[in-house]
């Protein structure tokens, strides 16, 4: 069997790079890809616990992160979708209006 | 097995790579695709066989089909190479990402005994049924009842806001940007032809 | 789970077994297709390769080979070249799960189940690959850098995506009545009873129309298919492709209508159940490839009669009209399952 350190493992370096992505990204889209990264990092750390301790409960919890993600990601797209509609750009850097 | 393990673990990483060094959005959306569907190879591995076909129905199937929409809908093109204003940014971002690895091979090497039991609620099932669809189902109907009519809420609330944030404006709040954006564009042609 | 040379070797042999039947059963589905279209149409079809036009798909595959491919010049020629294998792969991979029929006995080797493998989550790894048949469009679509390859593969899969809404909703209640989502034990579940054990006929009519109208949309075929069909008329997400790389497209177009097919025999058909079944196992694939070409014969006389619907008259369709239908329909099997059986 696996050793459950090695799921645990590759989770963090999934969940490691998602991180990277989010501050190295310029493009909104990229970086909402990269909060999905983190997302599912989770969702393997998630399972694989509930494995190792024979209990549904963490798959149970997967799910719902799933949904959760699923309306997180419609909503922020429609965020993004409106924020280029009055930008015409989709550079993060370029949303400093609130900037002192 | 552990063929299995590395052969998905791989993919999985090289995919997330593509994801964040990739400059057109389209090849980072493909990279995360093929990360995910890695991802519920990875949960086939660890007996969670309903999570890894929802995963690629609902992750990989729409999703990702609703990123790859916008990106198109939008037009998204590869980044121009401008001048970046938070550089140092970059510089910061692979020693944490190296400190982070550091971490992530510590806890390896060192944490190998098995934590406490966590108790489960009810009964454990064996691990035969531990990730089919009956014993998922039989927990969620159950024991979770309220997260699931939570999310159902929570879904309906994402469907309503979407929507409202994703409509056109109304022609008659174009027209008044417009004619607040051109004036200050007209008059210095007005006040050259005036004088 | 043992993973042995033996159970390599069987798996191997069946699924090349497996892929060359369905692969032939296409290529004559898109032969049967010209010929039955032109029936109804009072003409006579392609009829001049081989006895009544039966070498025609040699022919068909010949021209495909040899045609000159065609790569232009300001397409993203990576998605460009990937998309028709996004569409292909997941609509073959489905074929490991289609149960052709029981058990049967064959000399020297012992009991051969009919069916590749048996997956717990049978129905779900169908859906699974076919939402993951929607990129192969979508790409297509926006590697051929053309106005109206975008839209026509944007509209396309959109149709697709919420088509897939109600098709999943609509097998729900088959699935309730059977109590498992393998394949197999669902076809076990409607055995006996002279055909009236069938899910279309115990209880679940509502969900059998339902299933049928989204399985058309689904696959993108008349009355559904303007995003094909008025992109005829200028072009289409598969206009900058030629020879075999179109090949890949229109086959994946049958082998989807095949997938759904079989997954209609199987939930509300009753598979390869049928009189003396379980006497003679060997009958049971030949009533389940009755059912399946019944259920294309269907999908080809559809096409010759029927005029397509307006793009937002099938969007307004499926969410509004189909997607409560289905749900409905659950309540109903819910209610039926609970109360009455």
């Amino acid at each position: 069997m696996i050793p459950l350190s090695w799921y645990l493992a590759l989770s963090a370096v999934i969940f490691t790079i998602g991180v990277v992505g989010v501050v190295v990204q310029r493009n909104v889209i990229a970086l909402f890809m990269c909060i999905e990264l983190m997302l599912n990092a989770v969702n393997l750390t998630l399972v694989a616990f509930s494995r190792y301790y024979v209990n549904p409960t963490g798959q149970l919890f997967v799910f719902i992160v799933m949904a959760v993600a699923a309306a997180e990601a419609a909503v922020g797209l429609a965020i993004i979708i409106s924020l280029f509609r009055s930008r015409e750009t989709l550079n993060i850097d370029e949303a400093d209006l609130l900037k002192l | 097995m552990e063929i299995l393990f590395f052969l998905f673990a791989t993919i999985a990483v090289v995919a997330a790579l593509n994801v964040i060094l990739q400059r057109n959005p389209i090849y980072c959306a493909i990279g995360l695709i093929v990360t995910l569907c890695s991802l519920a190879g990875l949960f086939l591995t660890l007996s969670a066989q309903f999570i890894a076909a929802i995963q690629i129905i609902v992750y990989a199937g729409a999703i990702m089909v609703l990123f790859v929409f916008t990106i198109m809908l939008l037009n998204v093109r590869s980044e121009e190479a401008k001048v970046d204003r938070q550089k140092f940014l970059r510089w910061l971002a692979v020693p944490l990402f190296l400190a982070l690895l550091g971490e992530v091979y510590y806890v390896v090497r060192t944490v190998n005994n098995p934590p406490p039991q966590i108790p489960a609620t009810g009964t454990a099932p064996p691990v035969e049924i531990l990730g089919t669809v009956e014993s998922i189902g039989r927990e969620m109907f159950t024991s979770y009842l309220l997260p699931f009519e939570a999310t159902s809420v929570l879904i309906l609330m994402a469907i309503v806001g979407a929507m409202l944030l994703a409509r056109r404006e109304k022609a008659s709040d174009v027209i008044q940007t417009q004619a607040t954006t051109t004036e200050p564009e007209e008059e210095p042609v007005i006040s050259g032809m005036g004088r | 789970m043992s993973v042995d040379a033996g159970f390599l070797i069987e798996a191997l042999i069946k699924i090349i077994i497996v892929f060359h039947v369905v692969l032939i059963i296409l290529a004559y589905t898109v032969l049967a297709e010209r010929r039955v279209l032109a029936v109804i149409q009072n003409r006579l079809g392609p009829n001049r390769v081989g006895p009544f036009g039966l070498l025609q798909p040699f022919a068909d595959l010949l021209k495909f080979i040899m045609k000159e491919e065609l790569i232009p010049l300001a397409v993203n020629k990576y998605l460009y070249l990937l998309a028709p294998i996004v569409t292909l792969v997941p609509a073959f991979m489905v074929m490991i799960v289609y149960p052709f029929g029981p058990t049967v006995r064959l000399p020297y080797i012992g009991d051969v189940e009919l069916y590749v493998t048996r997956l717990n989550i049978g129905l779900l790894f169908v859906f699974a690959l076919t939402s993951l048949g929607v990129y192969g469009i979508v790409l297509a679509g926006w590697a051929s850098n053309s106005k109206y390859s975008l839209l026509g593969g944007l509209r396309s899969s959109a149709q697709m995506v919420s088509y897939e809404l109600s098709l999943s909703l609509s097998v729900i209640g088959a699935v309730m009545q059977a109590g498992s989502l393998d394949l197999v034990e669902i076809v076990h579940n409607q055995s006996g009873a002279w055909g009236m054990g069938w899910h279309l006929f115990w209880f679940q009519p509502i969900g059998f129309l339902v299933y049928l109208i989204s399985a058309i949309a689904e696959t993108n075929r008349v009355p559904f298919d303007l995003p094909e069909a008025e992109t005829e008329l200028v072009a289409g997400f598969h206009t900058e492709y030629s020879a075999m790389k179109f090949a890949m497209f229109f086959l994946a177009e049958y082998a989807n209508m095949f997938t759904v097919s079989v997954i209609a025999t199987v939930l509300f058909l009753g598979g390869w159940n049928g009189p003396f079944v379980e006497q003679v196992p060997w009958l049971g694939p030949l009533y389940f490839f009755a059912k399946v070409f019944f259920f294309l014969f269907l999908y080809i006389w559809l096409r010759a009669t029927l005029p397509r619907f307006r793009y937002d008259q099938l969007m307004n369709f499926g969410w509004k009209c189909l997607l409560p239908v289905a749900l409905l329909n659950i309540v109903i099997s819910a209610a039926i399952g609970v109360f009455a059986l």
